[in-house]
C-alpha cells in the first residue's frame, strides 16, 4: 500500500513542491509568509480555473490553442458592456460572460466533433479569429480601471472567511470538474474515448458528443475567467492573457495528463498549477528576469511530456511482461 | 478501360487546383477595383518582399503534413537564429557569409534537435514543435530581452532587399522560386516523394514495405530547421534588425497556405502546383488588404477562416468526387 503511494506521480509531485518552497525560501525570507502564499493561491486560481478546461480536451487526445484568446474576447466585451451600461447588475454579467465563452468553446466543439477537423488546426484558426475580434470590438483601446465601478472591480477580491471569491471560484471548478470526470458517465465516456477512440465506438459511446463536451466546457470556463481576469487586473486590452495557452498546457502535462489522451488526474493537474504558480512567483522574487518565464515553460512542458512518454512505456512493457508469467 | 476515356469538363473544374486558381483570380480582380495601385508590376514584385520568406518555409511544410506531421515551431526557430546573427554581429563583428553560416546552423541544429526528439523518442510532433515554438523565442527572449541588434554590414542587406542585376526583380524571389522547383520535383518525380505519399497514407504500410519511416521523417524535421534558418537570414537582413518577437505568429499563416493548397491536414495528398497557387493568392490577399488598411490583427480573423475553410471544402469536394465515382462504376 505505502510502496504503492511512493510511486505515484502525484507523490513525486509533491515531494518536488515541497522542495522547491523549501529551497526558494532559503534563498528568498519574503517568499515564506502567509501574504505572500496568498498572493500566489490567488495568482494561480484563474490558472487553475482553465487548466481543468485544458485537461478535459488533453483528455479526448485534442489540444485547445485558443483559451487565452477567449479569455480575452470575453472579458474585453464584458468589460466594454460595463463600461457603456453600468446599470446591468454584476450578476447578469457573469452569466453573460459565461455564455460568451460557451458560444465561442461551442464553435470550436462542432467544428471538431462534426465536421471532423483536427483540434490543432481548429484551435490555430479560432486563436486568429477570436484575438482579432477583440480588436474589432475594442477599436484597439483599453477599457483601464477608471471605467469599471468598484462593484465590477471587487468581484475577484471579495469574498468571506478570508477567502478570496476567485479562490472559492477555483475550488468550486476543481471541485465540480474532478467530480464529473471521476464519477459521472459522461466524464469516464471521456476518458474512454481519450484512451481508444475506436473501441468506444464499439461500446456504444456517443463520440461527436463526446468531442464536442470538452470544448464547450473549456469555452464556459474561459468566459468566467475572462470577466474575473479583467476585474482582477482592472483592465481589458488586446493582448490580454497573451501566452495563457502554454501555462495552462504545461500545468496538465507536468501533472502527468497523458499528450496521447485517455489518462491524467485532477489532483496531479492540480500539484501541476501549484508548481507553476510557485516557479513564477519564485523567479520574480529571486530576481530573475520576467523574460526567463516564456523559455521556462517551453522547457518546463518538453521535459514533462518526455518523461511522461517514457514512464508510459514502461508501465506498458510492465504488464506486457507479466501477463507473460 | 475507363481511365483512357476523355475526362469530362466538370470533372477538371472540379480539381482543387483548379478552384484555387479561380479563388487567386478573385482576389486579383477585387484587390484592383478596391485600389488602384495594386495592379502594377513594380509593386507587385516589391509585395513579394513581403511573403516569399514565409513561402520558403511553406515548402518544407508540406513534406511534413503530406507525412500527417506538423510543426508549429518555425517561428521560434527564426527568432532564435535571428537572435544568434545579432550576437555574431554585435560582439564579433561577423562578416555577411559568417551570418549566413550561422543562421542557417541554428536552424539546421535546432530541426535536429526536434527530429530527434521526435522520432528516437517517440513523441507526437504537435507536443514537441508547440513547446519547441516557447522554448527557441524564450531563448531569444532571455538573450536580448527588449534590445534590438541593428549592428548589420551594409553587404548583408542585399540578401533581403537587393534585386537581381539592373531588374526589378527581388533576389528573394528567384531563390524561392529556384526552391519551389527542386521541391516540386522532389515530390513528384522522385522516390524521396513518394515516400513521403505512402507514409502519410498509412505509416504502419510503408514501414512494412521497407521505407525506413522514422528516417525520412526525421529528415524532413531537419529540413524545415535548415529552411527556417534561411527564412531568418532574408528576414533580418530585410528588415536590418533583431528582436525577439520577430515572425510571431508565423506558423498559422504558413500551415493555413499549405492546407489551402489542397495538402490533406491527415497526411497522403498535396501538390506543388496547388501550395505555390495558394502562395500567391494568400500573399496578393495580404497585400490587398494592407492596401485599404486593414490592421494586422483583423487580418488574423481572415486567415483563421480561410484555414477552416481551407480544410472543409478539399475535404468535401474530395467526398463527393469519390461518391460519384462509385456511381460511375456502379453503373
Amino acid at each position: 500500500m505505502f510502496e504503492k503511494v511512493l510511486k505515484k506521480r502525484e507523490f513525486t509531485l509533491f515531494v518536488l513542491l515541497v522542495f522547491l518552497i523549501v529551497i526558494i525560501s532559503l534563498r528568498s525570507p519574503r517568499f515564506l509568509n502567509i501574504a505572500n502564499f496568498r498572493d500566489i493561491l490567488d495568482d494561480t486560481a484563474l490558472l487553475a480555473m482553465v487548466a481543468m478546461g485544458q485537461f478535459m480536451v488533453i483528455l479526448i487526445a485534442g489540444i485547445d490553442l485558443s483559451v487565452g484568446a477567449e479569455v480575452a474576447l470575453a472579458g474585453m466585451s464584458v468589460a466594454l458592456l460595463h463600461q457603456y451600461h453600468p446599470e446591468i447588475p454584476i450578476f447578469a454579467i457573469v452569466l453573460l460572460s459565461i455564455l460568451i465563452g460557451f458560444s465561442l468553446g461551442s464553435f470550436n466543439g462542432i467544428l471538431v466533433s462534426l465536421l471532423g477537423i483536427p483540434p490543432i488546426i481548429v484551435t490555430l484558426g479560432t486563436m486568429g479569429i477570436y484575438r482579432g475580434f477583440v480588436f474589432v470590438v475594442s477599436g484597439g483601446t483599453w477599457v483601464s480601471a477608471h471605467e469599471m465601478s468598484d462593484a465590477f472591480k471587487n468581484l475577484p477580491r471579495g469574498g468571506f472567511l478570508g477567502v478570496s471569491n476567485l479562490l472559492f471560484a477555483a475550488i468550486l471548478c476543481v471541485i465540480i470538474f474532478g467530480i464529473f470526470l471521476k464519477y459521472t458517465r459522461a466524464g469516464r465516456e471521456i476518458y474512454g474515448v481519450g484512451g481508444n477512440e475506436i473501441a468506444s465506438q464499439y461500446v456504444g459511446i456517443n463520440l461527436k458528443k463526446i468531442k464536442y463536451l470538452p470544448f464547450m466546457l473549456t469555452g464556459s470556463i474561459c468566459g468566467l475567467v475572462g470577466l474575473l481576469w479583467v476585474a482582477r487586473y482592472a483592465s481589458a486590452q488586446s493582448d490580454t492573457a497573451l501566452g495563457f495557452n502554454l501555462q495552462t498546457i504545461a500545468a496538465c502535462v507536468v501533472g502527468g495528463v497523458s499528450i496521447f489522451g485517455g489518462s491524467g488526474t485532477t489532483l496531479g493537474v492540480l500539484l501541476g498549477v501549484l508548481l507553476l504558480g510557485v516557479i513564477n512567483n519564485a523567479l520574480t522574487q529571486i530576481n530573475i528576469s520576467p523574460f526567463w518565464q516564456m523559455g521556462l515553460q517551453g522547457l518546463i512542458i518538453l521535459v514533462a511530456v518526455i518523461i511522461n512518454t517514457i514512464m508510459e512505456r514502461r508501465t506498458q512493457e510492465l504488464i506486457i511482461r507479466r501477463r507473460n508469467l | 478501360m475507363k481511365s483512357t476515356k476523355k475526362m469530362p469538363i466538370w470533372h477538371i473544374l472540379m480539381q482543387w487546383e483548379v478552384i484555387l486558381f479561380f479563388m487567386l483570380v478573385v482576389v486579383i480582380v477585387v484587390n484592383s477595383s478596391l485600389s488602384p495601385y495594386f495592379l502594377d508590376l513594380n509593386n507587385i514584385l516589391r509585395t513579394t518582399f513581403n511573403f516569399t520568406e514565409k513561402a520558403i518555409i511553406v515548402l518544407p511544410m508540406m513534406f511534413i503534413i503530406i507525412c500527417a506531421d506538423i510543426d508549429i515551431s518555425v517561428a521560434g526557430i527564426i527568432a532564435l537564429s535571428s537572435c544568434f546573427m545579432g550576437l555574431a554581429s554585435q560582439h564579433l563583428g561577423a562578416g555577411t557569409p559568417a551570418l549566413i553560416f550561422i543562421g542557417l546552423l541554428t536552424g539546421l541544429s535546432v530541426g535536429i534537435l526536434n527530429g530527434l526528439i521526435i522520432t528516437k523518442i517517440g513523441i507526437p510532433a504537435i507536443a514537441v514543435t508547440l513547446a519547441g515554438l516557447f522554448l527557441f523565442r524564450g531563448i531569444a527572449y532571455v538573450i536580448l530581452g527588449d534590445m534590438a541588434v541593428t549592428t548589420y554590414p551594409e553587404s548583408f542587406a542585399y540578401l533581403g532587399q537587393g534585386c537581381i542585376g539592373n531588374t526589378r526583380i527581388p533576389f528573394q524571389l528567384v531563390l524561392f522560386i529556384i526552391l519551389a522547383i527542386i521541391f516540386g520535383i522532389v515530390l513528384h518525380k522522385t522516390t524521396y516523394g513518394r515516400k513521403l505519399f505512402a507514409i502519410g497514407n498509412n505509416s504502419t504500410a510503408a514501414r512494412f514495405s521497407g521505407i525506413n519511416v522514422d528516417r525520412i521523417r526525421f529528415f524532413n524535421f531537419a529540413l524545415i530547421g535548415l529552411l527556417s534558418g534561411l527564412a531568418s537570414v532574408l528576414l533580418t537582413s530585410r528588415i536590418g534588425s533583431t528582436r525577439p518577437n520577430i515572425a510571431s505568429g508565423w506558423e498559422l499563416e504558413i500551415i493555413t497556405i499549405v492546407v489551402l493548397g489542397g495538402v490533406y491536414i491527415f497526411g497522403g495528398t498535396g501538390s506543388i502546383l496547388g501550395v505555390v497557387i495558394s502562395i500567391l493568392m494568400v500573399g496578393l490577399m495580404r497585400f490587398g488588404m494592407g492596401l485599404i488598411n486593414v490592421p494586422g490583427l483583423v487580418m488574423n480573423i481572415a486567415m483563421g477562416f480561410l484555414l477552416i475553410i481551407a480544410i472543409l471544402l478539399p475535404g468535401s469536394l474530395r467526398e463527393l468526387q469519390s461518391k460519384i465515382l462509385t456511381k460511375q462504376q456502379q453503373q
